[in-house]
């Protein structure tokens, strides 16, 4: 076994401790609570902590699986973000053969940009590429009835849910001086920090919460995210044996992640408002969507990438 | 044979719920009524071919088993494959809207309600190709709701599938689809036609997800 295999098999144990300690502590609250006497906040918990055991699993399995494993995780994960976003977005008939070509084109071929590492490509292709050449076609169909809503609400579309989301993927692309090939491991540090985080600030946000980061916008509080950003730095700074940035770094790398996970949140929180609904989608029972899962690796993920590639290749 | 073309048709109607499901992720919205078994008719908005699947698709398995769509015989028979897929995956009450033919569309339906079967029907008659929401009804619902006042008129919206399939477009968007359904209706005494139409089709509007501008 190589010493990447052992790592995310350790990873993925570590997890697994993690998650039936969660788990138990939970099943504990639950036992002790009276059966009249419904906890919002339990359920949201607990909900929470199973659709992780989901993602460990199903991003454990990719990860030994290597890329192809990963590739397919994450073009599935952009596809059914997509599929959200686009769902909620201003679109006319006129839009329908960019709206195809988005889903069954431009998701494709970025993937396929990423998974062979086309660095040049896959930075530029949909900022650029996509964004000069879809409007085009939806104006041919000629309706200029909300043009640049339905364009701009697209391009949205595409950045977050398949130019952001593959950015998770890309990390594995990156060439760092004596890292080898454990970038895969990056992936692993990414979604491990941002979404305890993320569990932190939610606990601490609900324990001593109080000063509203965005008021009628996100249940948010300044003392949750500052917890929480502190607790991704040290979960950070604890993982950095598999991750090339050393021990300051990793803490580092860990908290920007997280706090540009946090602000995230609640800019797609905005976005949701504005649209009148509470979740993306109803893909994951008692979740939402992909989109409400995945929020804050989806702003992480290009800002982590891009600070890797600067200071660390 | 007739075990074969059986299995063929569970195989094939399986086959339209998973595709269905992983292109559009339909799902149901149970805002007025629950999903148990009890005879209903199911009317509902009528935008493209796939209206009728999609609700098919997200009904229970035991409900699914005791639906019976109404369809037009002229479109479900053109084929062997149609005639394959609409009266048997799908088990379609055929009916025949020529007038010089003899065997009523009512009668029909009746029939079928009086054999226990739930029915999804689309009161607007046609395709809806316009910007309107909705068609005026035709009278079919109301004659249904006279003739059974027991059965429960349900209305059940259709979303977005004009957006994932607009006519004359080939391939279809994978955007999300949800059905929504309402509470139930039924015909009042002394209630007119139009006035239950009229009172049908609102019941029917107001289960639009919200409009958003």
């Amino acid at each position: 076994m190589s010493s990447t295999t052992t790592d995310i098999l350790l990873l993925a144990f570590g997890s697994f401790g993690i998650l039936i300690a969660l788990t138990v502590l939970g099943e504990i609250l639950r036992a002790r609570q009276p059966l009249d006497e419904p906890n919002p906040v339990l359920d949201t918990y607990m909900t929470r902590v199973q659709s992780w055991w989901g993602m460990v699993a199903f991003i454990g399995v990719a990860l030994l699986l290597g890329k192809p494993g990963i590739m397919t995780l994450f073009a599935f994960a952009s596809f059914a973000a997509l599929r959200e976003f686009l769902t909620l977005t201003t679109k006319a008939r006129a839009d329908h053969l960019s709206l195809a070509l988005a889903f069954f084109a431009v998701l494709p071929l970025q993937y396929i940009f990423v998974g062979f590492g086309w660095t040049a490509l896959y930075t530029v292709f949909i900022p650029v590429y996509a964004f000069l050449f879809l409007p085009m076609i939806s104006a041919l169909r000629g309706n200029p009835q909300r043009f640049l809503v339905r364009v701009a609400e697209t391009q949205w579309a595409l950045m977050i849910a398949v130019f952001c989301v593959s950015h998770v993927p890309a990390l594995m692309s990156l060439e760092i001086d004596g890292y080898g090939d454990r970038s895969v491991l990056l992936i692993a540090f990414l979604v491990m920090v941002v979404q305890f985080g993320d569990l932190l600030d939610f606990f601490f946000g609900r324990r001593i919460g109080k000063r509203k980061i965005a008021p009628g916008l996100s249940p948010k509080t300044w003392e949750g995210l500052i917890c929480g950003v502190i607790s991704a730095m040290v979960i950070g700074a604890m993982l950095n044996w598999i991750t090339p940035f050393g021990v300051l770094g990793a803490a580092l790398m860990a908290g920007i992640a997280s706090l540009v996970g946090m602000f995230g949140n609640i800019v797609l929180a905005a976005i949701k408002r504005d649209r009148g609904v509470k979740d993306w989608s109803h893909l994951i029972p008692g979740q939402g969507g992909f989109v409400d899962q995945l929020d804050s690796v989806i702003f992480a993920a290009p800002i982590f990438y891009q600070l890797t590639k600067y200071f660390y290749t | 044979m007739k075990f074969l073309r059986q299995f063929a048709a569970r195989i094939v109607g399986q086959s339209i719920r998973i595709f269905a499901r992983a292109i559009t992720a339909v799902r149901a919205d149970w805002k007025g009524i629950e999903p148990i078994p009890r005879q209903r008719v199911y009317f509902a908005n009528h935008t493209s071919n796939a209206d009728m699947p999609m609700i098919w698709s997200v009904l229970p398995p035991a409900m699914r088993r005791t639906v019976r769509p109404v369809a037009a015989a002229d479109y479900w028979l053109k084929n062997k494959l149609r005639a394959f897929v609409g009266p048997e995956v799908f088990n379609c009450v055929l009916v025949d809207r020529r007038p010089e033919v003899k065997d009523k569309p009512m009668d029909k339906i009746i029939a079928a309600l009086d054999e226990g079967a739930s029915l999804i029907i689309f009161p607007e008659g046609n395709r809806n190709m316009t910007e309107d929401p909705l068609l005026p009804f035709k009278a079919g619902l109301y004659n249904m709701g006279v003739a059974r006042p027991d059965v429960d008129l349900v209305p059940t919206w259709v979303a977005n599938l004009t957006e994932i399939m607009p006519k004359g477009e080939v391939i279809p968007l994978p955007l999300i689809c949800t059905v929504t359904f309402g509470e139930p209706i039924h015909v009042r005494e002394g209630e007119s036609k139009d006035d239950f139409l009229k009172r049908a089709s609102d019941a029917l509007l107001a289960q639009r997800p919200e409009e958003r501008s």
